[in-house]
């Protein structure tokens, strides 16, 4: 259903004049998962950051050297056990969105208009020299270019990451292999705060992208149809 | 190969393909007016009209908005916790053992450290010590420490997780808490096995991960016996369970099938049923 173009016209008397087109960009599924994933994340990094601060370190205990304070207000949950509330609650949100998500892109072949494939390599500098270096727009061909692509793709690996990171250091022993793969209990709980931080440098990232695309396109994933789309 | 050409024709076909809601009957517009004949076509009203309506779908996604109702908040967490215990349940393994460690891995004794909620010594008298026995038992009773180092003694290195996120390896000694229930004659079709403490900690544990062979009645760490900061004379040495689920200074033991509390920290809002 995604890519469905339409016009819109307007009629004047007997006169019909087209007022643009629109762009059925997000199915159902791709929206309610998105919107789902963006609170179910916002508050796993809240409550994630409330569990980092009982123990602010990833060395020894005994000394205990704090790598950063991170500031209540920044938080969610108050303290350790409300946080693990919180964290123990929408890791299920959480995972079921993503699950949804990744399962219908594989299944209604969505998942070819987003992931980042070899054919995308020779678009990524033309587009990365627009974005950054004030070069030429690229003509858009496709709904989503290289770099988006390429942003799209990654987060979801991040995203798997999250999982199963977080999954070697509540269960250590019953998945010791997944542990054990990320270097021991120790190393996963690291992972697990390092993809967080790659996963709020995609969040800032797509921030400024939605800031910087405007009004109609922040709307396609409300309503899932893009006015006046580029293609 | 021409990849490019093969997206061209796939992106065409989409752009022709029907529109979500074709337009309504006896608006349909005079032929030849239409811009692009073969796209499909809505009228601003009608387009506005379908926007609204995809709006109107999304909207559910703000339920989520009931945990931040206060009222509602707390009991919804609970179930959230509870659901992630009844998973914990599900993934632990009777047969399935912690990691053991060798001896270079050991964290020093004087790094271990002591997370004590009041006290770090509730001034036990070692030389009058027992352990009081009882519920679903046949054996009820007082059990001296020589009772329970005479059962075999088993040593592991094993790591221990605190709920707050650091990690030691320690070396710990003392009897299977498998060997003990046998001896004391416990009915392990029982749920649970609770404990309590000089310093009023208490804890739970279920009979699975209480008959697990990790599970030790611990009197020694690092080949010596306990020290008082470290529970003296008797601690439990749960390796498959979360560091607050391995009581100090135990001073009863009783098998049981109904929990009226599950533990110190767990009363107080920690998940129950915490597996490593």
């Amino acid at each position: 259903m995604s890519g469905t173009i339409v016009e819109i016209v307007v009629a004047k008397g007997d006169e019909t004049g087209s007022a643009g087109r629109a762009a059925y960009e997000h199915p159902l599924v791709v929206r309610w998962c998105h919107w789902i994933n963006a609170i179910s994340l916002f508050v796993m990094v809240g409550s994630g950051l409330q569990i980092f601060r009982a123990f602010p370190s990833f060395g020894a205990k005994i000394p205990q050297k704090d790598l950063l304070n991170w500031p209540k207000a920044f938080a969610i949950g108050g303290w350790l056990g409300g946080a693990l509330q919180w964290h123990l609650t929408f890791l299920w949100i959480y995972l079921a969105s993503g699950l949804v998500y990744v399962g219908y892109q594989i299944l209604s072949g969505n998942y070819r208009q987003v992931l980042f494939t070899r054919r995308d390599i020779p678009g990524v500098w033309p587009m990365v020299r627009h974005y950054f270096f004030f070069g030429k727009k690229p003509a858009a061909t496709e709904a989503y270019n290289p770099l988006q692509k390429h942003a799209y793709t990654t987060i979801i690996g991040l995203g798997v990451l999250s999982v199963l990171t977080g999954i070697a250091i509540w269960k250590p022993v019953q998945f010791s292999w997944l542990a054990w793969l990320m270097g021991g209990f120790h190393w996963a709980r690291l992972w697990h705060f390092l993809v967080m931080w790659a996963m709020l440098a995609f969040v800032f990232g797509h921030l400024v992208m939605v800031v910087l695309h405007g009004w109609n396109n922040f709307v396609s994933m409300l309503t899932g149809w893009k006015k006046d789309p580029e293609y | 190969m021409e990849p490019d050409k093969h997206e061209q024709v796939t992106s065409e076909e989409r752009r022709t393909a029907t529109p979500l809601a074709p337009p309504e009957a006896g608006t349909e517009q005079p032929e030849g007016t239409v811009p692009a004949a073969k796209r499909p076509s809505l009228d601003v009203k009608q387009f506005a009209r379908l926007s609204r309506r995809e709006l109107l779908k999304v909207a559910p996604v703000l339920a989520l908005g009931i945990f931040a109702v206060p009222r509602v908040q707390e009991s919804l967490l609970k179930k959230g916790l509870g659901f992630s215990d009844w998973a914990s349940e599900r993934l632990f393994r009777r047969g399935h053992l912690a990691p053991t460690f060798a001896e270079t891995e050991l964290t020093p004794f004087e790094k271990f450290p002591i997370n004590d909620y009041d006290v770090d010594d509730p001034g036990v008298i070692l030389k009058s010590w027992a352990l009081t026995v009882s519920g679903a038992v046949q054996k009820p009773g007082e059990y001296r420490l020589d009772q329970i180092q005479a059962l075999p003694r088993f040593r592991q290195n094993t790591r221990h997780v605190c709920v707050e996120g650091w990690d030691v390896i320690g070396r710990f000694g003392g009897a299977r808490l498998s060997d003990f229930l046998k001896m004391i004659e416990a009915d392990t079709s029982a749920r649970y096995i609770t404990v309590s403490c000089s310093d009023d900690y208490y804890e739970s544990l279920d009979m699975a991960t209480a008959l697990h062979p990790q599970t030790l009645l611990c009197y020694e760490m690092y080949d010596r016996p306990l020290t008082r900061e470290h529970g003296a004379p008797l601690r439990l040495n749960v390796p498959t369970k979360i560091g607050y689920k391995q009581a100090k200074y135990l001073t009863g033991l009783k098998v049981t099938n109904v929990l009226d509390k599950v533990g110190y920290w767990e009363d107080q809002g920690y998940a129950s049923f915490y597996s490593l």
